[in-house]
């Protein structure tokens, strides 16, 4: 919930520094060794959307994998959240180099004439 | 139309938590975040090793729950300089909150300043709070499969304690498979087996503690 209220926080910052008057849509990164459950966050945006820019807006978010490289052999692995030992030498001098983002990508937002274009086109 | 935003969720608590760290540096003071489930004995575990280091280091505890100040009043009791922090239903601290609450404390006359986290084992990891390191307590009623089920609580600590090992005989606690869970995680994290009830182990685990405060404390003399 904090973090869903901080994309929208973040997100409704940048739509009104724009001059948008309605957020279609919001892409966000998650990775799979972050706590954060992507089903949590869309049944959070549910939630806190209705009021503001964002209501009925899409939240698309893109789930990255682990991986990790060995400080010892150097060779880079894939891994699920539960084990970050090196598959090749089996250290566990491990550095996570994805899967650990929290991003906001982009958002699609309507100008106050692209709300009129899209009512002449539709 | 699109706009790239490209930035992190939690710049906003990530800024806050850069400035807390910045200010904890110039003080030389060294803030200990403490992680654990309810129940874990995260007071009871900061109460043993602030006993054990006596008056070898200035310190303050800041308490984060959701309610109450039954464990601000619980380290007061024992003449130890605490703040209490009520997240309002929060279940982590965020870095704004130890922002506050290092307001409330003469920062400039502190080497330790411990943050013991609401107790949860999900919610506080993705929220930096500016501290010098995190600790994570696991203990032995809860099960020998905690970092299976946790894992990335476990994968960022610097320190797992294993606490209320004197109870090990009551349970069933296979020691060895939660020391190869945790060290699946986590390649470099000391654990130390403790008992804060009994004082079994916290000196081990309090002279580490200890060689990282001084160390701090010595690079802002």
């Amino acid at each position: 919930m904090g973090v869903t209220q901080e994309i929208l926080n973040a997100i409704t910052q940048a739509a009104e520094g724009a001059g948008a008057t309605r957020i279609n849509s919001v892409r966000v990164t998650i990775g799979e060794l972050t706590e954060i459950v992507p089903d949590a966050l869309q049944f959070a945006w549910e939630a806190l959307t209705p009021g503001t820019l964002a209501e009925g807006s899409v939240l698309e978010v893109v789930e990255t994998g682990g991986r990790s490289i060995c400080l010892d052999c150097t060779k880079e692995f894939s891994h699920d959240r539960f084990e970050r030992r090196c598959t090749s030498c089996g250290s566990y001098a491990t550095k996570v180099i994805s899967g650990d983002e929290l991003l906001i990508d982009d958002i699609d937002v309507d100008l106050a004439e692209d709300a009129s274009d899209g009512e002449a086109e539709g | 139309m699109e706009i790239d935003l490209s930035r992190p969720i939690l710049e906003r608590n990530d800024t806050l938590a850069a400035a807390n760290r910045v200010r904890l540096a110039a003080t030389g003071t060294f803030a200990l975040d403490v992680l654990a489930s309810p129940g874990a004995g995260k007071t009871t575990t900061i109460l043993a090793t602030l006993a054990f280091l006596g008056d070898r280091f200035r310190v303050a505890v800041i308490e984060g729950d959701i309610a109450s100040r039954v464990d601000a009043e619980k380290v007061k009791a024992s003449g130890i300089m605490a703040v209490q922090i009520n997240t309002g239903g929060a279940c982590h601290l965020e870095a704004d909150m130890v922002s506050r609450a290092l307001d409330a404390l003469p920062l400039e006359e502190l080497d330790l300043v411990v943050l013991e986290n609401v107790g949860n084992l999900v919610c506080p990891i993705e929220f930096d709070l500016g501290q010098s390191a995190r600790i994570v307590i696991a203990s032995v009623p809860e099960g020998d499969d905690k970092p299976l089920k946790y894992p990335s609580i476990f994968a960022i600590a610097d320190a797992v304690l294993l606490n209320k090992v004197d109870a090990a005989p009551v349970f069933d606690f296979d020691e060895t498979a939660f020391t190869q869970g945790v060290r699946n995680l986590n390649g470099a994290a000391p654990i130390f087996r403790v008992s804060a009830k009994t004082g079994e182990g916290i000196g081990e685990w309090a002279e580490w503690l200890a060689e990282r405060v001084n160390a701090v404390r010595a690079s802002s003399l």
